[in-house]
C-alpha cells in the first residue's frame, strides 16, 4: 500500500479540487491561470522531496524547470517555424530570432527537437543529466548545506546569463515566443487549453503518487535518516552521496515535466524562469505549503500564486507589499506552513468531531495517523 | 485588506448591475443621438468590447513594480494625462474613457497573463502598454489571438509589424541613421566604437549602425563593438580600450541602471565629453535624472523628442504634465510617445466610426495628429509613425539642448533593406 488512509483522503480531495471543482467553477481564462500555477507545483513537489525529506536545499530548481520548458519550447518553435510560416525571413525555416541574429542554419543542438518522442525524453533527460553532474560533483565531495544552496544559485545565474548572452541560439532575454501548434494541433484555442489543463492535472497527480511512493519506501526512510544524522547513516554502511544524487535527480525530473507543461500552456518560455528570483520563489511556495507536506506543496503554490494575481489585479500599486505581508505572516505564525495549520488546528478539530460520532457509534473506526515523520 | 477587497468587488458588481439596468430603459427610450451622446452602442461595437452608452474601457499595462518601474512610470503618467484630457474634451464617440490598470511587474510572462486578462476578461477596446521588447514579444501572440489593439510607446529594434499594434515610438532606422549622418557631417566622425547592453534592441541597433557606418559613411569604420549584461556596472576595461583606440565617436546603447555606472566611470577616467564625442540613443531625460546632469553633460543623444523642444504643443504638454504629476517630473522621449497612444486611438476610432478592433486597425494608416508635443505625426501603412529625428546636447541641468532636427518627417522602415 503506497498511501495511508489519511493520505488517500487528502489526495482524493486535492484530485477532486483540481479535476472537478476548479474546471466547473472557473472560466477558461482563470482555469488556464490555475494550470500555469500547477506547473510550478511540480517544482515545489520536487523541493519537498529533496529539501523537506532529503535536507538538500536547492535554490536553483528554476534551472530544471527552465530546461524542461526550453526543451518543449524548442520543439514547438521548430514546428511554428516551418518554411511556409517564415517566408519573409532571409533564411526561411529557422526560428525568427535566429534570422534576426544572422544565423543561417539551424544549430546542431536544435536538431533533436524536430522529433516529439525525442523531445519528450529530453524534457526529462536534460534536467536529470545536469542534476546528476551537479550532484555528483557536490555530494561525492560531501559539499552540503549552505554551500550547496549557494552553488545551485550560482548555476542558476550562470544559465540565465548563458541563455541571455547566446540570443541567436536561445532567443535571449525575449525567450522563445509565439508557440502555436503541437503536431498540427493548435494549442492556443480554449479547447486545447482545457485538454492541456487536464493532462497537466493528471501528470501532477501521477507525480504526487510517485512522491508518496518514495516517502513510504525504504529509500524515503533513509532520506529522512540522512537529513537528521548523516554520519550515522554513513557509518551504517549506506552510500549517502548516491542517495542524495538520486533524490536531487528525481526532483529535477519532476521540475522538468512542470517546465514542459508550462511551455505548452503559456505558449512561451523565457529566461525569467531560470534565474535566481524564480528559483527562490519556488522555495517560498514549498515553505508556505509546509516543506514536509507533499500535498501542501500544491496548496502552497496555488495560494501564493492566487494571492499574487488577485492582489496585483486589485491593488496594482501596492500588491508587492500585500504579498510580502502574507509571507511574513506565514513564517511568523505558522512555521510549518499550511500543512502546519492543518496539523495543529484543523485535524484535531476533525478528530474531536469524529470521536463524538464514534462515541455514538461504537463500531466506527478512528482514522489512523500516518507513520511518524 | 480582505474586507476592502470584498467591498471593492461588491461595489464594482453593483455598479455593473446598475449600469446594466440603466442601459435597458436607456436603449428603449433614447433617440439615437440624444443628449449629444455618440451613436448607439450596438452600431459602434459589434464585437462585444467593453463599451456602454457613456463609457469605453481601455487598459494600461506597464511595470509599476520591479526593475523597469523607473522607466515605465513616465509612460503610465502620460497615458493617464492623455485620457483625462480626452475625457475633458468630451471623450471618444461621446463616451468617456475608463481605464483599467494592470502591473506587468517587469516580468514578461506576467505581461502576457495581464494582457490576456485585459482582453478576455475586461474586453478592453485598446491597451496602452509595454516598454521592453521582451514584454512586447510576450504579449504579441495574445493580442493577435484575441484580436486586441496595443499602443506601444518605446523606440525599438524594428523587424516587426502587426495589425494589432501601433508603434508610437521610433523603429531603429528612424533613430539611428539621421544621427550617424549628422555626427559624420558635423564632427567629421569616421571611427566608431559601438557599445550596448546585451539584448535584442542594442544588438539589432548596432547592427544597423554598423551597416550604415561601413556602407554609407565615407571612410566610416567600426573600431570596436562590445556588449554587457543588463545591470552590469564595471566598465573600466572597456573604457581603457576606448582610450587606446581613440574613436571619433563612442556610440552607446546602454540601458537602465548600468548607465549610472557607465557615465560616472567615463568621467572618472578623465574622458572629457567636450573633446570626445559620445552619441547615445538610450539616454532620455528620465535616465539623466539617475545619472546626474554633471556626469553626462556634453554627450549627444538622438531621439525624436526632448522636453526642451520649443513649440506651442510641447509647452502646453509640459505644463499640463507637471501640473498633474508635480514640478519635479521630467519627460523623456518614450513618455511623449506614450502620450500619443490614446489620442491616436481616439482619432482612429472616430475615423472608423466604430470601436471594433478590425475597423480601428484599418482606419489607422493615414491618421494625422497635429497636437503632438513632438510636432506633427502621421501613422504609416506599416503601423509605425512618421516622425522627425533630433539630436540633443546634454546639459548639466539634466535637459537636452536641441542642436539638429531633420527637415522632414522620417519614414518608418521596420524591415530595412540592406541593413539586415
Amino acid at each position: 500500500m503506497i498511501l495511508s488512509r489519511k493520505e488517500l483522503l487528502g489526495l482524493t480531495i486535492l484530485a477532486t479540487l483540481i479535476l472537478v471543482i476548479l474546471p466547473l467553477s472557473l472560466d477558461i481564462f482563470r482555469l488556464n491561470l490555475v494550470g500555469k500555477y500547477l506547473t510550478y507545483a511540480f517544482v515545489a513537489l520536487g523541493l519537498v522531496l529533496c529539501w523537506g525529506y532529503g535536507g538538500i536545499l536547492s535554490l536553483g530548481q528554476g534551472i530544471f524547470f527552465g530546461l524542461g520548458g526550453y526543451c518543449m519550447a524548442m520543439f514547438l518553435k521548430l514546428e511554428a517555424s516551418s518554411v511556409e510560416n517564415t517566408k519573409i525571413q532571409s533564411t526561411p525555416g529557422i526560428p525568427d530570432f535566429m534570422d534576426w541574429n544572422q544565423i543561417t542554419a539551424l544549430p546542431w543542438f536544435w536538431e533533436p527537437f524536430r522529433s516529439l518522442p525525442l523531445t519528450l525524453i529530453l524534457v526529462i533527460l536534460v534536467p536529470v543529466a545536469l542534476a546528476f553532474i551537479l550532484g555528483f560533483a557536490m555530494f561525492t565531495r560531501r559539499v552540503g548545506g549552505t554551500y550547496f544552496a549557494i552553488i545551485t544559485q550560482a548555476v542558476a545565474a550562470i544559465l540565465t546569463i548563458l541563455i541571455v548572452g547566446q540570443q541567436g541560439y536561445t532567443g535571449g532575454i525575449n525567450g522563445i515566443t509565439d508557440l502555436r501548434t503541437l503536431l498540427g494541433w493548435d494549442i492556443r484555442t480554449d479547447n486545447a487549453k482545457l485538454i492541456l489543463y487536464f493532462v497537466n492535472g493528471l501528470l501532477l497527480i501521477g507525480c504526487l503518487l510517485l512522491a508518496f511512493f518514495v516517502k513510504h519506501s525504504k529509500f524515503g526512510r533513509i532520506l529522512v535518516a540522512m537529513r537528521d544524522k548523516e554520519d550515522r547513516v554513513r557509518f551504517s554502511g549506506y552510500n549517502v552521496s548516491n542517495f542524495k544524487i538520486f533524490v536531487f535527480c528525481l526532483a529535477a525530473a519532476i521540475s522538468g515535466i512542470g517546465g514542459a507543461m508550462f511551455a505548452l500552456q503559456v505558449g512561451f518560455m523565457s529566461p525569467s524562469f531560470v534565474g535566481i528570483v524564480p528559483s527562490i520563489e519556488m522555495v517560498i511556495y514549498t515553505a508556505v505549503g509546509g516543506r514536509l507536506s507533499i500535498l501542501g506543496a500544491v496548496y502552497g503554490t496555488l495560494l501564493v500564486n492566487w494571492a499574487k494575481t488577485s492582489f496585483s489585479e486589485t491593488f496594482p500599486e501596492l500588491w508587492l507589499l500585500g504579498l510580502g505581508g502574507l509571507f511574513i505572516a506565514v513564517v511568523l505564525a505558522f512555521p510549518n506552513g499550511l500543512a502546519g495549520i492543518y496539523g495543529s488546528y484543523i485535524e484535531p478539530a476533525i478528530k474531536r468531531f469524529l470521536r463524538k460520532k464514534s462515541d455514538l457509534m461504537p463500531s466506527g473506526t478512528l482514522p489512523q495517523g500516518s507513520p511518524a515523520e | 485588506m480582505a474586507d476592502e477587497t470584498e467591498r471593492g468587488l461588491e461595489s464594482s458588481l453593483r455598479r455593473k448591475l446598475l449600469m446594466g439596468m440603466a442601459a435597458i430603459p436607456a436603449i428603449a427610450l433614447m433617440p439615437k443621438f440624444a443628449l449629444g451622446a455618440g451613436p448607439a452602442t450596438a452600431e459602434v461595437n459589434t464585437t462585444g468590447l467593453a463599451v456602454t452608452d457613456d463609457e469605453v474601457t481601455v487598459g494600461i499595462l506597464h511595470s509599476i513594480t520591479g526593475t523597469m518601474a523607473i522607466s515605465e512610470t513616465g509612460s503610465v503618467q502620460a497615458e493617464k494625462l492623455a485620457i483625462e484630457q480626452i475625457n475633458a474634451a468630451g471623450g471618444v464617440l461621446g463616451r468617456k474613457i475608463k481605464f483599467i490598470q494592470e502591473d506587468g511587474a517587469s516580468d514578461w510572462p506576467t505581461f502576457a497573463e495581464k494582457a490576456k486578462k485585459l482582453l478576455v476578461n475586461d474586453k478592453c477596446a485598446s491597451v496602452m502598454g509595454c516598454w521592453t521588447s521582451a514584454s512586447r514579444k510576450a504579449v504579441l501572440p495574445v493580442f493577435e489571438q484575441y484580436n486586441g489593439m496595443l499602443y506601444y510607446p518605446t523606440f525599438y529594434e524594428g523587424l516587426e509589424q502587426s495589425k494589432n499594434v501601433i508603434y508610437t515610438g521610433q523603429e531603429a532606422t528612424q533613430q539611428i541613421i539621421a544621427g550617424l549622418d549628422w555626427v559624420n557631417k558635423e564632427k567629421s566622425a569616421k571611427t566608431f566604437y559601438l557599445l550596448g547592453s546585451d539584448y535584442i534592441w542594442p544588438r539589432t541597433s548596432n547592427k544597423i549602425a554598423r551597416k550604415h557606418i561601413e556602407n554609407h559613411l565615407e571612410g566610416g569604420e567600426v573600431v570596436g563593438e562590445e556588449y554587457f549584461p543588463l545591470g552590469h556596472t564595471q566598465f573600466n576595461s572597456v573604457i581603457n580600450k576606448i582610450k587606446l583606440k581613440k574613436p571619433d565617436v563612442i556610440y552607446a546603447i546602454i540601458v537602465g541602471g548600468s548607465n549610472v555606472a557607465f557615465y560616472k566611470q567615463l568621467k572618472a577616467a578623465g574622458i572629457d565629453m567636450s573633446k570626445q564625442t559620445l552619441l547615445t540613443i538610450s539616454v532620455t531625460e528620465d535616465e539623466i535624472d539617475g545619472i546626474g546632469g554633471d556626469n553626462i553633460a556634453g554627450a549627444y543623444a538622438c531621439m525624436k523628442y526632448f522636453q526642451s523642444l520649443d513649440n506651442e504643443n510641447n509647452k502646453e504638454f509640459v505644463t499640463e504634465f507637471k501640473k498633474m504629476w508635480g514640478e519635479k517630473t521630467v519627460i523623456g522621449d518614450v513618455t511623449q510617445a506614450a502620450y500619443l497612444g490614446p489620442f491616436l486611438w481616439k482619432l482612429a476610432v472616430e475615423k472608423a466610426g466604430s470601436f471594433d478592433v478590425d475597423k480601428v486597425a484599418a482606419a489607422s494608416p493615414g491618421i494625422e495628429f497635429t497636437k503632438a508635443p513632438e510636432g506633427y505625426v502621421k501613422i504609416h501603412e506599416n503601423h509605425h509613425l512618421w516622425s522627425k529625428t533630433r539630436v540633443g546636447l546634454a546639459q548639466a541641468d539634466g535637459q537636452y539642448k536641441v542642436v539638429f532636427e531633420t527637415a522632414d518627417l522620417v519614414e518608418p522602415d521596420p524591415f530595412p533593406e540592406g541593413y539586415q
